[in-house]
C-alpha cells in the first residue's frame, strides 16, 4: 500500500499550479451505467429488496474497503485503487448523464465541451510536442457515441477508435493492421498513387493538400512502420494473454497496458452493456467475472513494470442503479438509472490506493457524506496530470472557458492526492 | 438477423478473397513506375475559350479583379464541369455513361440544359433537404432533442417544400408563424430546434437561421429586443410520448412597444402575436438582412466561399468581398419572387462558377474575389455515397439513443438521413456536421490521418476495391482491352478519360505486375476458345468472388490509386 504523499505536497500553489505526477489515464468506460450496490457499494445490511441474490460482501486487501463478494480478484489488488461511493448529479438520462461524467458540465448553455480524454489529448497531445508512434488518444474498441468527444475542441482531438477485436488473432485495427495486403503491395500501390495524382500537380501550394499529405506520411508511419507492432498481442505470452481473461474486456485491458508502454496519453475502452433494466442479476453474473478478472491483473501488471505510478486507471459509469430491485414484470428483477449516488474507482497516476472516500447512504439511496460532483473527480485527473483544472480552453469563438465549473461541493479528491 | 448473416457472407467472402489474392500478390513487385513529366494540365482541366456567355455576375466579378490585377482562371472543360456540376446540385457523381454522353453531345447549350435537369431532379430535393437540415438542427437528441418522430415529420416537411421550391419569404414566414403540434404541425420543430427555449434562445436561432448573423456578436440591449417578439411563445406537453405544443399565449399588459433590429418601433395591443410584426418586417423586400443572408449562404455553398465570408457570420467589421455583387444577386432573388432555383441557376450558369480551381495567380485574394473555383472536399455523406455505389457495399449505421428509425433500408443513400443522431463510423470520421448549434462550419473538410488510415488501408475499402461490380468487370475486360478497361476507370471514378501520360502510367504498372506466365496462358486461351469461354461463364456465374488473378489485381491496384487522389476526394 502505496504512502499516501499527504497534504504537504498540495499547498496553495499546488492548484493553480499542479506538479504532473501521471503521464497517462486509462478510462474504463462502463457504458449504462453499473449497479453501485452490486460493485462497490454492497448493502447487505439492506436486505434482499435491495440486494437480490448478490447478497455477499467480501474484505479485500485494504482496510476497511469491502467490495461485492463477485469481486473476488479485485479485492486482492484492493491496495492499489480507491473508490468513490459518494458521487453525484442526480441526473437519470444516459445521455446527460454521460456529458456530465465525461465533461464535468451541464449541457444547454449553447457550446459542446470536449471529454476528458480530447482534453487531456489537448493539453498532453501534439499541441503539448507528443511524437508517439500512434495517436495519443485512443478508444477500444468501438467510439463512445453517447456524447462528441471532441465538442468544441474540432476534430483534431478526436480519438483514434480501433475497431476490430483484440480478442480474435489478428486485432484488425481499422486502416492499420489489413489481412491479404502485402507490404511490398502496400509500397507498389502507393507509388502509383502518386504518380497518378494529377490534380495535386496542378496545385502545388494547396495548403489543403499539404494536410492530406501530412495525412498520409502519418497513415502510411502507422501503415508500414513499427506502430502496428504494439497492436500484435500475439507477440504477449499466453499466460499474460489467459491471465487478463481471453475475451473481448479482458484483452482490451492488455492492449490499453501495451499502448501506455508505448507512449498513448489517453486509452478509454468502451465498456458496454451495463445498462441492465431487465434481468439483471443474470447479465451481471455474465459480465462481472471478465471485469473483475481484467481490471485485476491491469492494476497488478501495471504495478509490476512500475506504469503505476505514472498511469492513472479510473472506472465509472454515468450513474448507477436502483438501489431498490424491481422484481415486477417485464423487469423481472431489474435495475433502472440512479443518478443521485453511485460509485466510480479511481488508482495510480499519484491517487493513493486503499481507500473509500464519501458513503451513500444505509441503501445506497442517496450521498450520506461527502459529495463528490463531476468537477471534482475530473479536475482530480487533470490535477494529477498537471492540467490546472481551472485554466482555459478557447471555445472556437474566440471566448475563453474555464476546463471544469468550480466545484459545487468539496473540491478535489485531496484524500487521494 | 439479416445484418449478421450478411456479416458473416461478407467475412467468407473476403477470406476467399484473400486467399486467391496471396497466392497472386507474390507476383507483384515493390519497384515503382518510372517517373514520368507532370501531364499537361490545360489538356486535362481547361478550355481554351469559354463555352458559356458572359453574365452580369462575371461582369461584377470580373470588374472587381480587373481592379485588384488579378487574373481569372481559365474555363473549366465539360468533364470538369459535368463532375463538378453533380456534386454540387445532387451530391451525387455522374456514372462514367453519363460523363460519356455529356462528352460527346456536341449542342452548345448543353451545360445549361445539364444544369436545368439536375435542379429538377430528385438528388436536388434530397441533397439540398440534407443541407437545410444541417441549418435546421433537425436531430433526435441532445444538444437539441426534436426526438425521433419530430425530425422524421420536420425533415419531410422541409423536403416538400424544396421538392415544391417554396418562394423563400413564405419558407421563412411558415416556420417563424408556426403554432401547433410537432407531429402534425411539422414546422414548429423550429422553435424546438433550439438548445433552449427560452425567449434569448429562440432569438439566437432565428437571427442565425434567417438573418446570418450571431446574436453572441449583439449587444445585450439588441438580443433582448429581438427575444421580446418571442417571448409570448409557449411550449406544452401532451399526454402523446415526447409531443409538444407550440402556440402564441398573449402578454397580460394592454399594448406594449417592439424594437427591430435595425431600430425601428412598433407598438402591438395585448392578443397580438409578435412574430407576425417581427416575420413582415424581416421578410420584407427593402430589409438587407434577410435577402443578403440567403444569397450569401447560397453564395457560398455553390462556390466554397461566401461573399461575406463565413457566411453565417454577417456584422460590421467583417465586410463583403464584392458589396456589389452580393446587392445584385439580393435585388436578382426580390425580382423572381423568391425563387431559390433562380438563384442557383443564374449563379451556375456564371463563368464565374464554371472557371477552372486552379488560380492563375497566388494573390491572397484570388479565393475572396473569386479568381477560380475553390477546391473543396466531398461532404463526408456525398464520399461514403460514392464509396458505396462503387463498391455495392452498404452502410451501418447506429444511433446512441433507442429508435427504430436506424434500420434504414441498404439501398438507402447517406445524403437522405433525415437524423443528424444516425450517423455511422465514417460520417464522424469525415466530418459530418453535429447539427449542435446550426454553423456553417460544423461541417469539417480538414484531412486527418484517421480519415487517410481509413482510405488506404481499411478493411471496408480492401473490400469494397475487390468486390465492386466495375471492378469485377474490368477485370475481365482487361485481359483482352486493358487500355479501355483503364478508360472506364477513369471515366467512372475521376469523370474524365485519362491523359496520355496517365494512361502510359497505369499501363506500365500492370505490365510490371503482370507476369509473362499469365501472358501466354492467356493466348493460349485464345487458341482453345471454347474452353474459355465456359471459363468465363463460370466466373460470372460466381457472382460474389471475381477472378484473383495479377490481371484483376493490376484494375483493383489503379482503382484503388485512383479513389484515394485528390481529384476523388475534392471537388474541383
Amino acid at each position: 500500500m502505496g504512502l499516501p504523499f499527504a497534504q504537504s505536497v498540495l499547498g496553495a500553489n499546488q492548484t493553480t499550479h499542479p506538479t504532473a505526477k501521471a503521464k497517462a489515464v486509462i478510462e474504463i468506460w462502463m457504458w449504462g451505467g453499473p449497479s453501485h450496490l452490486d460493485t462497490f457499494d454492497p448493502k447487505p445490511q439492506a436486505g434482499a429488496d435491495y440486494t437480490g441474490p448478490f447478497n455477499e460482501v467480501i474484505n479485500t486487501v485494504a482496510d476497511g474497503m469491502q467490495l461485492n463478494s463477485k469481486l473476488p480478484l479485485m479485492a486482492k489488488q484492493a491496495d492499489k485503487f480507491s473508490i468513490i461511493r459518494s458521487m453525484t448529479h442526480g441526473i437519470n438520462g444516459h445521455e446527460t448523464a454521460s456529458y456530465l461524467m465525461q465533461t464535468g458540465r451541464k449541457p444547454g448553455d449553447g457550446q459542446v465541451y470536449p471529454c476528458i480524454g480530447s482534453v487531456v489529448s489537448k493539453f498532453k497531445g501534439y499541441d503539448a510536442g507528443y511524437k508517439g508512434l500512434l495517436p495519443p488518444y485512443i478508444v477500444l474498441t468501438q467510439p463512445h457515441g453517447r456524447f462528441s468527444e471532441e465538442g468544441f475542441l474540432g476534430p483534431r482531438y478526436k480519438p483514434f477508435s480501433t475497431g476490430g477485436d483484440p480478442s480474435k488473432d489478428p486485432f484488425a485495427v481499422q486502416g492499420i493492421i489489413a489481412q491479404g495486403i502485402t507490404d511490398a503491395r502496400q509500397q507498389s500501390r502507393r507509388d502509383l498513387l502518386h504518380s497518378l495524382d494529377t490534380l495535386a500537380n496542378a496545385h502545388p501550394n494547396s495548403q489543403a493538400f499539404k494536410k492530406l499529405d501530412e495525412a498520409e506520411e502519418d497513415a502510411y508511419s502507422m501503415i508500414l512502420g513499427d506502430a502496428r507492432e504494439v497492436f500484435n498481442l500475439a507477440d504477449e505470452p499466453d499466460a499474460m494473454r489467459d491471465a487478463y481473461g481471453r475475451n473481448t474486456f479482458g484483452q482490451s485491458c492488455l492492449m490499453a497496458r501495451r499502448l501506455v508502454e508505448n507512449g498513448v496519453r489517453y486509452v478509454s475502452i468502451n465498456a458496454r452493456g451495463w445498462d441492465t433494466h431487465k434481468m439483471h442479476f443474470n447479465s451481471m453474473n455474465q459480465k462481472m467475472p471478465q471485469m473483475d478478472q481484467g481490471l485485476a491483473m491491469l492494476f497488478e501488471d501495471l504495478a509490476q513494470r512500475g506504469l503505476l505510478d505514472s498511469t492513472i486507471v479510473w472506472c465509472s459509469g454515468e450513474f448507477g442503479r436502483t438501489p431498490k430491485v424491481k422484481w415486477e414484470e417485464p423487469w423481472n428483477g431489474g435495475r433502472g438509472h440512479h443518478g443521485a449516488v453511485f460509485s466510480s474507482m479511481i488508482g495510480g497516476g499519484g491517487f493513493t490506493g486503499g481507500h473509500v472516500v464519501g458513503a451513500s447512504n444505509a441503501t445506497g439511496m442517496e450521498v450520506a457524506e461527502r459529495p463528490v460532483y463531476p468537477e471534482d473527480f475530473i479536475g482530480s485527473i487533470y490535477h494529477n496530470l498537471g492540467i490546472n483544472p481551472h485554466s482555459h480552453l478557447d471555445n472556437g469563438r474566440g471566448e475563453k472557458v474555464q476546463l471544469t465549473i468550480d466545484s459545487q461541493g468539496e473540491g478535489l479528491l485531496k484524500e487521494l492526492m | 438477423m439479416k445484418a449478421g448473416t450478411q456479416k458473416v457472407a461478407t467475412l467468407a467472402l473476403t477470406l476467399m478473397v484473400s486467399l486467391g489474392q496471396l497466392l497472386a500478390e507474390e507476383q507483384i513487385s515493390s519497384n515503382a513506375p518510372a517517373p514520368s513529366p507532370a501531364p499537361s494540365v490545360d489538356q486535362i482541366y481547361h478550355d481554351s475559350e469559354w463555352k458559356t456567355p458572359p453574365s452580369q455576375i462575371d461582369q461584377l466579378v470580373f470588374a472587381e479583379l480587373n481592379k485588384h490585377n488579378i487574373v481569372s482562371a481559365q474555363p473549366c472543360n465539360d468533364a470538369v464541369f459535368i463532375r463538378r456540376i453533380y456534386i454540387d446540385i445532387t451530391g451525387t457523381m455522374p456514372s462514367g455513361q453519363q460523363v460519356k454522353a455529356f462528352l460527346q453531345d456536341p449542342a452548345s447549350d448543353k451545360r445549361a440544359r445539364l444544369i436545368d435537369e439536375l435542379l429538377d431532379s430528385e438528388n436536388f430535393t434530397d441533397y439540398w433537404t440534407l443541407k437545410w437540415c444541417d441549418v435546421l438542427r433537425v436531430k433526435s437528441e441532445f444538444p437539441i432533442n426534436l426526438w425521433p418522430k419530430g425530425v422524421q415529420s420536420y425533415q419531410r416537411w422541409i423536403r416538400q417544400q424544396i421538392q415544391n421550391n417554396l418562394r423563400y419569404d413564405e419558407f421563412a414566414r411558415a416556420l417563424l408563424l408556426a403554432n401547433g403540434s410537432n407531429f402534425r404541425q411539422a414546422e414548429v420543430n423550429f422553435y424546438r430546434s433550439g438548445q433552449g427555449h427560452s425567449p434569448a434562445d429562440i432569438a439566437e436561432i432565428v437571427a442565425l437561421t434567417f438573418m446570418g448573423s450571431r446574436t453572441d456578436r449583439w449587444s445585450e440591449e439588441n438580443v433582448n429586443q429581438l427575444a421580446s417578439f418571442f417571448s409570448q411563445l409557449k411550449f406544452k406537453q401532451t399526454q402523446e410520448w415526447k409531443e409538444e405544443i407550440v402556440f402564441h399565449q398573449p402578454a397580460p399588459t394592454p399594448q406594449q412597444d417592439y424594437i427591430f433590429p435595425d431600430g425601428s418601433k412598433i407598438s402591438l395591443a395585448a392578443g397580438e402575436d409578435p412574430r407576425i410584426a417581427f416575420t413582415n418586417w424581416l421578410v420584407n423586400s427593402d430589409n438587407q438582412w434577410f435577402t443578403q443572408s440567403i444569397c450569401n449562404r447560397i453564395w457560398y455553398w455553390l462556390m466554397g466561399q461566401g461573399i461575406i465570408h463565413p457566411a453565417d457570420d454577417i456584422h460590421p467589421s467583417n465586410p463583403a468581398s464584392n458589396p456589389a455583387l452580393l446587392e445584385y444577386l439580393q435585388n436578382q432573388l426580390v425580382n423572381a419572387d423568391y425563387d431559390l432555383k433562380a438563384l442557383y441557376r443564374e449563379i451556375l450558369n456564371s463563368r464565374t462558377y464554371q472557371q477552372s480551381s486552379i488560380a492563375r495567380t497566388d494573390d491572397a485574394k484570388s479565393t475572396a474575389l473569386f479568381a477560380h473555383y475553390a477546391l473543396r472536399r466531398l461532404d463526408a455523406e456525398v464520399l461514403i455515397d460514392a464509396l458505396n455505389e462503387f463498391g455495392n457495399t452498404v452502410e451501418n449505421y447506429w444511433s446512441p439513443i433507442p429508435e427504430p428509425f436506424t434500420f434504414i433500408p441498404k439501398d438507402n443513400r447517406t445524403i437522405t438521413l433525415a437524423d443528424g443522431s444516425i450517423t455511422s463510423q465514417f460520417l464522424d470520421m469525415f466530418g459530418r456536421p453535429s447539427r449542435d448549434t446550426g454553423y456553417l462550419s460544423e461541417r469539417e473538410h480538414t484531412p486527418n490521418e484517421f480519415q487517410r488510415l481509413y482510405l488506404l488501408n481499411s478493411q471496408q475499402m480492401h473490400v469494397r476495391v475487390r468486390t465492386s461490380p466495375l471492378i469485377r468487370k474490368l477485370s475481365q475486360r482487361a485481359t483482352a482491352k486493358p487500355e479501355q478497361a483503364i478508360s472506364e476507370l477513369y471515366l467512372n471514378l475521376l469523370a474524365r478519360y485519362p491523359s496520355e501520360d496517365e494512361m502510359q502510367i497505369a499501363m506500365a504498372y500492370r505490365a510490371k505486375h503482370l507476369p509473362a506466365k499469365t501472358n501466354n496462358q492467356q493466348r493460349a486461351n485464345k487458341n482453345k476458345n471454347q474452353a474459355a469461354a465456359a471459363e468465363k461463364k463460370r466466373q460470372n456465374n460466381r457472382r460474389t468472388a471475381p477472378p484473383a488473378n495479377a490481371n484483376a489485381i493490376a484494375i483493383q491496384d489503379i482503382a484503388w490509386a485512383l479513389i484515394n487522389s485528390k481529384e476523388f476526394l475534392y471537388n474541383h
